[in-house]
């Protein structure tokens, strides 16, 4: 077992360059999660870790080894692909045993390494015996993670292994993989675009954006405090309302677009005063207030455009005021709303994020 | 539902067949049932009288040391002319596979064999190899190897065998490129990963899964060199020296047309299209065989 660590790790293809240098220290039994858009680059950077694509700039290590220039062989990984790979012409056995056979294992070893893995995964004897095409899908993915497994290699790499599954499976192999992860406790990087999968599986999470990280941090600590704008839209779901908005002249407060203010934390933004700025603020924090409650101090008027319920929780997509942009509002439980209604809502000061529209960097810490 | 189309009028389905159906009949079925049965007639060489033999023919084809001879042959020029087309075909195909610039350009030069005509290639392996006036001849000599195909029955057949490979490398490449580009990357990159250097990575992921196509050409090739070779043949050896390269289906042609044993060489014809039958039916039995991705 080891931990991974990536200093200043760049991807070029010709004079292109795709990923811009990403500074990353896994610790040895750790998850991470690498969440970003499709064509970020993150299936780039696993594939560099694993040694699939040729690494242009800055280093790899793997535990204390430098692996730039090592065979993916060489570098004790084992990978989960999307499509799992598997080898058609293989028993589920031998797809298990390939990589044990290569290395020379004892015939009496492999076996009883292949069998173990084959329990944790609940594969049977019967299984064993099939080849891949007469898996389903969930079979598959399982026996692409006990080829991982048999290798007990010092690191997995997952390259999107769930997105092939439909929404149930998906759900269900997701807790399995943590929960095998925790149990094996070997270092993981995990590629993934679906956020909810990021914030559910991972220690730790790499957005990654057009090649370059915008933030490490623990799935609560890129929710609580994202450190950029993408962050903010990119992670939660309905994802983060960004209005165009200033904060006012005393700091104190922010004005939307829309014409309404709502209050800050005092002296939190005291040096942006009467910066123009873009404020985000979670569907899930605002609350409807009694209109008068506050003398128009704090309070925002959310037109209603359209309200979807969820049972659960209800989603109101309205506006502010003058503003025509849209906006997304979660309210628990059912809610008795008609469109057009215009509903006071406010804020508490801590969960208002204010970005600088142009660099996209968060204000006030 | 129902796929079929049904026709209202009962004449029309027959009528719409008819082209392919007289097509098959006078041009397949018709000689074919005319060669099987002149195999058992004996006719003078002028063809002044003919006389059924029964099975005299086949008896005394079978008896022939003649005969047995270019069976021999036939079966050694077949199988090297598969195995080492069907060999360089793959080895070139794993090259071109790799190669990353200039590719189109390789693969379209590895397919331009395949548009020459058999005659032609056999003419300028001829030349080549002329021991008179011959390039390669010639280097073969300075090199001391004396080189004379006219004479020596070993060399002739190698000059065929080469001549008869180079022109289907080129087939078996398509089949072999096109195979191995079907292969799912990932299912490499997992073997990379598994630890399998390039050369076990090529016998326990590529070529397993190359079978059904391998298979495919190895049939294909056989009954290639059995048949399509005739051209080859004739311009370049015309079956000598003493019957060292005389395949069956040339000899079919000599006894036939030359030498006028009109009964002999139906004879040789219906075992042919008894050897070509067969092989279809391997064909179709084996190679429908479901691929592996």
């Amino acid at each position: 077992m080891a931990g991974i660590n990536l200093r200043g790790v760049v991807k070029a293809y010709g004079k292109t360059q795709v990923i811009h240098g990403v500074d990353c220290t896994i610790v040895d039994g750790e998850f991470l999660v690498i969440v970003g858009p499709s064509g970020c680059g993150k299936s780039t950077l696993l594939r560099m870790i694993a040694g699939l694509e040729l690494i242009t700039g800055g280093e790899i290590s793997i535990g204390d080894r430098v692996v730039n220039d090592l065979e993916p062989a060489e570098r004790d990984i084992a990978m989960v692909f999307q499509n799992y790979a598997l080898y058609p012409h293989m028993t589920v056995y031998n797809n298990m045993a390939y990589g044990l056979k290569i290395r020379g294992l004892a015939k009496a070893d492999i076996d009883a390494r292949v069998r173990k893995a084959a329990e944790i995964l609940a594969l049977d004897d019967d299984l064993l015996r099939r080849t891949p095409r007469q898996l389903s899908g969930g079979q598959r993915q399982r026996v692409a993670m006990g080829r991982a497994i048999v290798r007990q290699p010092s690191a997995f790499l997952f390259d999107e292994p769930l997105s092939n599954l439909d929404a149930k499976l998906r759900v269900q192999m997701r807790l399995e993989i943590k929960k095998l992860q925790k149990d094996l406790g070997i270092t993981s990087v995990y590629v993934t675009h679906d956020q909810v999968e990021a914030m559910t599986l991972g220690h730790r999470l790499l957005v990654l954006n057009a090649g370059i990280v915008e933030q490490i941090g623990a799935p609560i600590e890129l929710y609580e405090h994202p450190a950029t704008l993408f962050v903010a839209g990119f992670i939660g779901s309905p994802a983060m309302n960004l209005l165009p908005a200033r904060i006012g002249e005393d700091g104190g407060r922010v004005e939307l677009s829309g014409g309404d203010g709502l209050p800050l934390p005092p002296g939190r933004f005291a040096a942006h005063a009467g910066r123009t700025v873009t404020a985000g603020i979670r569907p899930e924090h605002f609350e409807m207030v009694a209109d008068d409650q506050s003398n128009g101090h704090g309070v925002a008027r959310l037109a209603v455009d359209v309200v979807e319920q969820l049972g659960a929780d209800t989603l109101v997509h309205g506006h502010f005021g003058t503003d025509r942009g849209v906006l997304t509002v979660r309210l628990n439980g059912t809610q008795d709303l008609q469109s057009r209604q215009v509903l006071p809502m406010s804020v508490q000061p801590e969960l208002i994020h204010l970005f600088d529209p142009d660099s996209g960097r968060r204000l006030g810490g | 539902m129902e796929k079929r189309v049904v026709f209202r009028n009962p004449v029309l389905p027959y009528l719409l067949l008819a082209p392919q159906i007289a097509i098959t009949l006078i041009f397949f079925i018709w000689p074919a049932s005319q060669a099987l049965y002149q195999s058992l007639l004996q006719q003078d060489p002028f063809g002044l009288r003919t006389t059924f033999v029964w099975a005299d023919n086949f008896i005394d084809l079978f008896s022939q040391a003649d005969y047995l001879n270019s069976l021999q042959v036939t079966t050694v020029f077949s199988i090297s002319v598969a195995v080492l087309a069907l060999s360089s075909a793959l080895y070139l195909a794993v090259q071109a596979d790799r190669v990353l610039k200039g590719a189109m350009a390789y693969r379209t030069l590895l397919i331009w064999p395949y548009a020459v005509a058999p005659v032609v290639a056999g003419v300028l392996w001829l030349f080549l190899f002329n021991p008179t006036l011959g390039i390669a001849a010639y280097w073969l000599r300075e090199l001391g190897y004396d080189w004379n195909h006219t004479l020596n029955g070993g060399q002739a057949m190698t000059l065929v065998v080469v001549a008869a490979t180079w022109k289907q490398i080129s087939y078996n490449f398509l089949f072999f490129l096109a195979g191995m580009q079907a292969i799912p990357r990932s299912l490499i990159e997992a073997a990379a990963i598994d630890g399998a250097g390039p050369v076990r990575r090529f016998w326990t992921i590529v070529f397993p899964l190359l079978t059904p196509t391998t298979f495919f050409l190895l049939v294909i090739n056989i009954v290639y060199a059995f048949f399509d070779t005739f051209g080859i043949i004739h311009s370049v050896t015309e079956g000598g020296p003493a019957g060292a390269t005389n395949i069956l289906v040339y000899k079919v042609f000599r006894d036939g047309f030359l030498n006028l044993d009109l009964g002999g060489s139906a004879t040789q014809s219906v075992v042919l299209m008894t050897i070509v039958i067969a092989f279809t039916v391997i064909q179709f039995r084996y190679v429908e065989r479901k691929v592996h991705y």
